[in-house]
């Protein structure tokens, strides 16, 4: 089990969610994805995106521009 | 018996919804893959101005899919796209959306995805009619063909109006439960939600996809003419749905942002153009992208001081700023609105 980061800033959905996935399937279930982005269009595409894939999306927070979502990864096998 | 599988190709739009639904109601397992060319409009116009802020931020398709319970794939294709987009075997609808041979390398895509998981068959929310130009009975047969689907794509909406499949002619699918609509009536459709039980659903009013829009499709023509050739960057088309283009001359177009979610979306590729800045006054960032001389910087400035409160002021200072991070600064006149012909305006 391990963090990891992603950094999406500057990209603009789906861009984010594209990446965030495709980091995703190199991780195993229980590791924690931390991705940070700027299009506040992720504040509803990742979560949905959890959401339809079963990870679960533990955190998410605003500051500036900043937005940052924290992901717990659950392979479907896992759960 | 083994559960046969397919893949939807989801537009985010009703028809692919309802396509995936249908197919899933006889049982089949359905996921879902949707392609991002560059040309999506959905994320990129709502992120970036500041005035659309208020407007629902969903991705259709991941709604769709959500709707769905469904897993959704999406695939960035944007640089495979490029050859599609310039190159289109089979031309240009009525923009430079070239509708059909996308359409085939769409489901060429899904077709290989579908091969690498193990899936049956692929489905689309294709209807015939639907599009003058790449949803026609004659078009239906060529995407299949040349796709490389052959039988293996199915158009639950309008199955009945072409012949049968792989997946009906196997007995996976029941032939009499998919539908044979045509046409441009979207009447069947908004019934069959209703049937189905989706009462709020995507419609998108202009399309998905900027290729179908004349403004955005003329400053692509604009930027393959005066680039002496038909190529583009993703940064060139994402920057081309930013702010007013205004080509003064050939060698030099200015792109000056028209509020602050323009301006805090174009400071990202200040680094890479030749930009200015108005400092005397508040005013937009605007990016100079081709090679101006002196006295064009000049021209550019004053355009620029017109777009800034300084208009009515007889002097406005402008920072021009050089990708080498060289600067310096003009005092410059505002240009009058009556000296920016119509046609500078791309
Ligand atoms: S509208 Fe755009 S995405 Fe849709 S088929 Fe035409 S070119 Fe492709």
């Amino acid at each position: 089990m391990s963090t990891h980061q992603l950094n999406a800033q500057n990209l603009l959905c789906p861009m984010p969610v594209i990446k965030t996935q495709d980091k995703i399937a190199t991780l195993a279930s229980g590791d924690i994805l931390e991705v940070s982005c700027t299009d506040p269009g992720v504040l509803s595409d990742i979560p949905a995106w959890c959401r339809i894939n079963g990870h679960k999306l533990l955190h998410s927070e605003q500051s500036d521009r900043i937005i940052k979502l924290t992901i717990e990864v659950i392979h479907e096998n896992d759960r | 018996m083994t559960k046969r599988k397919a893949v939807a190709l989801i537009s985010g739009g009703l028809d692919s919804l309802l396509a995936a639904r249908v197919i899933q109601n006889q049982g089949i397992h359905v996921e879902g893959i949707n392609f991002y060319t560059g040309f999506c409009v959905e994320g990129h116009t709502h992120a970036i101005r500041k005035k659309d802020k208020a407007k629902p931020k969903r991705n259709n398709a991941l709604w769709s899919a959500e709707q769905l319970s469904m897993k959704l794939h999406i695939i960035d294709i944007s640089e495979e796209y490029k050859d599609i987009v310039i190159n289109p075997k089979h031309g240009y609808g009525a923009h430079l959306n070239p509708c059909l041979d996308c359409k085939i390398f769409m489901v060429q895509k899904a077709l290989d995805w579908a091969n690498d998981n193990d899936f049956d068959f692929i489905i689309t929310g294709e209807v015939i009619g639907q599009r003058p130009k790449s949803q026609r009975k004659e078009t239906m047969p060529i995407i299949a063909r040349e796709s490389g689907a052959e039988d293996r794509l199915l158009r639950p909406l309008c199955a009945q109006n072409l012949p049968a499949t792989l997946p009906e002619r196997e007995g996976w699918i029941n032939r009499d439960e998919l539908f044979g609509f045509s046409g441009r009536n979207r009447k069947p459709q908004i019934e069959l939600a209703n049937k189905l039980g989706f009462e709020e659903f995507a419609q998108p009013a202009g399309g998905c996809c900027f290729l179908t829009d004349e403004a955005y499709s003329n400053k692509l023509a604009d930027l393959w003419r005066y680039r002496g050739e038909k190529r583009y960057e993703l940064d060139d088309i994402m920057l081309l749905k930013i702010g007013r283009h205004i080509r003064p001359a050939p060698n030099f177009k200015m792109i000056v942002s028209r509020e602050e979610g323009e301006n805090n979306f174009l400071e990202g590729y200040r680094k890479q153009f030749l930009h200015l800045r108005t400092v005397s006054h508040n005013g937009p960032l605007t990016l100079i992208d081709g090679e101006p001389n002196a006295e064009d910087i000049e021209l550019a400035a004053r355009i620029a001081a017109r777009f800034s409160q300084g208009k009515q002021d007889t002097e406005v200072q402008v920072k021009a700023t050089f990708p080498d991070g060289q600067s310096k600064i003009l005092g410059v006149a505002p240009i009058l609105p009556t000296e920016i012909p119509q046609g500078w305006y791309v």
